[in-house]
């Protein structure tokens, strides 16, 4: 354990009111307390329970393809001038990291003898991977998404449906990805004695965001151990998207104690941070509590909560992980905004370098890397691609110009 | 003034305190403000202000459509404290119900200062633990502010006595496992909850779970020392949202059926 973990009360870097102040903690009505530590020690027993973590590898290798490789981007180095590894989380069955996340916590679902997940989904990459597993493991499954997102990702919306989930749409504020937390939270309230809340990230209360590490630091554990493999040393720096943080803090944890090692986070920057219309949140956001944690939040001077803006679905959110602001505070990792226009050149120059076409999640932490690269040259850069364009092909249509033969081509 | 002399002089008369509640802002700021006086004019002993937010996940569809509505005509927290201002003038206690983030973003002893200094009791705060509240407590220790925690069905005895210790004024307790709105049905948890809340503290208890009656004030008033009504006020309002007047009128009647039910217990 590394001095960047939480304490038992979920504070990252030392209680609120400290002097440190501290990120984290448990913001949360009082009837959801006794859920929430129902789940922290039905998961501190896991985590020390060899048939939990035998059941979850045997899981991850057999089902999700798990260890995905680490694959190293020969023609988009020669581009760069460095040394550029790709983690192929996109590889993963559903097509990214959060199936890691799904599988542990409908593992624990099962164990707690909970009949019922609900989830909430913003793209509806979580959605799917928790209805994927919600079938692979018999449960029932609710998804809650805003009325807004189940327009723009009906694909989605219908892959849900095919794996035997209810779709709920939200259609109260925002009707984005943040309500749906909220209507989740308002049906957990009311289901929690036969219902597990199937969290999307590493974020909200303890012990969300250390639970959800603990699911996906496979992702940094793994890509340590393939490049000392691959070139018998670590990495000069990692790097990953940042929305609510879970595929980075995934890879960062795998890295935190080496400090020779360099961390970048990549936020959306939407239109650019000078625009307003962005999901930077650690860049331009302020201290603050949202969905029950103390962390960067998008928020006017009365502390409501700010639209985010991103090309990305999936970076959307204008909160992040605690244990982000943790790291970005106690400047352990950097973290910088990438515009919707650099993600989606980042994206293409990938399709056509590496045949690889990445989500636009991912292709901010491509576009972000190729910044750094610049004074990086010659280094080894080592970036999670945390998950597959198929679902954003509808954007890029549309970014692009694609879909007709005679159509412009991308990146020309 | 603390909520306890409400809660007091209600004990004296044999009877339980009945508590309203409306979101600041809505329909308007100063309509709100109207609003609230009619409930105090027509019997509340106690008014919870509503300091609406953008993220409230403990509330049900009447509340956030209120509050939404609030904040897209641009109410501000400063026009909460002003609400407070207006309805502890008529020297009945006034508390602020809030979700945390607004107040932190204040700043926790600014917001404690202010909310004295317009002569407000307290805060009641559905998404802060006292767990969680060393700053919270420390501002209201200093003020003499009412500190008003929740205690839910769901809640072990060990997080009632820990609640229950931090409280100031009165307990909280949600007797549902649900978000706010106004119900049929009443709720079986509500008894055992107060029980249980009773054998850890001698501060009064009061009950929200959705009444929106007279006669379900009764039931509950004849358990518990305050009956807590919001969504029923709120819906109130929203169905004389054309007519200003009638929707007092409506307020007052809808208050005074409570205010009936809660001394015939």
């Amino acid at each position: 354990m590394t001095t960047y973990d939480a304490d038992a009360q979920g504070w990252f870097g030392g209680p609120a009111g400290a002097t440190t102040p501290g990120w984290g903690g448990r913001f949360m009505p009082e009837a959801l307390i006794a859920a929430l530590d129902e789940l922290d020690t039905a998961w501190q027993k896991a985590l020390v329970d060899p048939t939990f973590g035998h059941e979850f590898d045997q899981l991850l290798q057999n089902y999700a393809g798990v260890p995905s490789m680490l694959y190293e981007a020969h023609r988009l180095s020669d581009h760069a001038g460095a040394r550029i590894l790709l983690k192929r989380e996109d590889l993963n069955h559903t097509g990214a990291h959060k199936i890691r996340n799904v599988l542990g916590q409908a593992l624990l679902t099962k164990r707690m003898g909970k009949k019922r997940v609900i989830a909430e989904t913003g793209a509806g990459q979580h959605g799917v991977a928790s209805a994927t597993a919600a079938a692979y493991l018999g449960l029932e499954c609710t998804v809650y998404m805003g009325e807004v997102d189940t327009e723009r990702q009906a694909l989605n919306v219908a892959r849900m449906q095919l794996l035997g989930a209810e779709v709920v749409p939200v259609t109260s504020g925002s009707r984005t990805l943040k309500d749906a937390i909220n209507e989740a939270l308002r049906d957990w309230v009311a289901s929690v004695d036969h219902t597990a809340y199937l969290f999307g990230t590493a974020a909200g209360p303890h012990p969300f965001p250390s639970l959800v590490l603990s699911f996906v630091r496979g992702i940094g554990d793994e890509a340590r151990r393939q490049c000392l493999e691959l070139t018998g040393r670590l990495p000069d720096a990692i790097a990953a998207c940042v929305g609510g943080g879970s595929n980075a803090i995934g890879l960062f944890a795998g890295f935190l104690g080496d400090p020779e090692v360099a961390i970048y986070g990549f936020e959306a920057g939407g239109d650019g941070v000078e625009t307003g219309r962005h999901a930077a949140t650690i860049s331009a956001g302020a201290a603050g509590v949202l969905h029950g944690a103390r962390t960067f939040v998008l928020q006017d001077e009365d502390g409501q909560t700010v639209e985010s803006h991103s090309i990305s679905a999936g970076l959307d959110y204008p909160g992040v992980g605690p244990q982000h602001a943790h790291l970005a505070a106690s400047g352990r990792a950097s973290y910088l905004p990438v515009t919707d226009a650099e993600a989606m050149e980042a994206m293409a120059l990938l399709a056509r370098t590496e045949g690889i076409i990445p989500a636009i999640e991912s292709a901010h932490a491509v576009a972000g890397t190729l910044r750094v690269a610049r004074e990086r040259q010659g280094e080894t850069l080592l970036v999670n691609l945390s998950g597959r364009g198929d679902k954003d092909m509808g954007t890029a249509l549309e970014w692009f110009g694609l879909g007709r033969p005679d159509g412009p081509e991308a990146g020309s | 003034m603390s909520v306890a002399i409400a809660f007091e002089k209600a004990r004296a008369d044999g009877r339980a305190a009945l508590v309203g509640y409306l979101p600041a802002g809505f329909p308007d700021v100063d309509g709100g403000i109207e609003a609230l006086r009619a409930m105090v004019d027509a019997g509340c002993d106690v008014i919870e202000v509503g300091l609406p937010y953008s993220d409230p996940v403990m509330d049900g569809p009447t509340i956030q459509a209120a509050a939404q509505q609030a904040l897209e005509q641009g109410v501000r927290t400063t026009d909460v404290l002003r609400t407070v201002e207006a309805v502890a003038a008529t020297g009945t206690p006034t508390v602020v119900m809030t979700y945390w983030n607004p107040v932190e973003r204040y700043g926790v002893d600014r917001f404690a200062q202010d909310l004295a200094d317009a002569g407000g009791a307290g805060l009641i705060t559905p998404d802060l633990t006292p767990d969680f509240a060393p700053e919270w407590v420390a501002a209201a220790d200093a003020r003499d502010l009412d500190k008003i925690f929740l205690v839910a069905p769901s809640s072990t005895d060990e997080r009632i006595a820990l609640t229950t210790a931090a409280c100031r004024g009165f307990v909280y307790a949600t007797a549902v496992m649900g978000v706010t709105g106004a119900r049929d049905a009443t709720s079986d948890l509500a008894g055992p909850l107060v029980e249980r809340t009773r054998r850890a503290t001698d501060l009064p208890v009061g009950v929200g779970l959705g009444v929106s009656t007279g006669d379900q004030a009764a039931e509950v008033a004849s358990y518990a020392d305050g009956v807590i009504v919001g969504s029923a006020f709120v819906r109130t309002l929203h169905d004389h949202a054309g007519d200003r007047a009638a929707g007092l009128a409506a307020l007052r009647r809808l208050t005074e059926d409570l205010a009936a039910g809660v001394r015939r217990a």
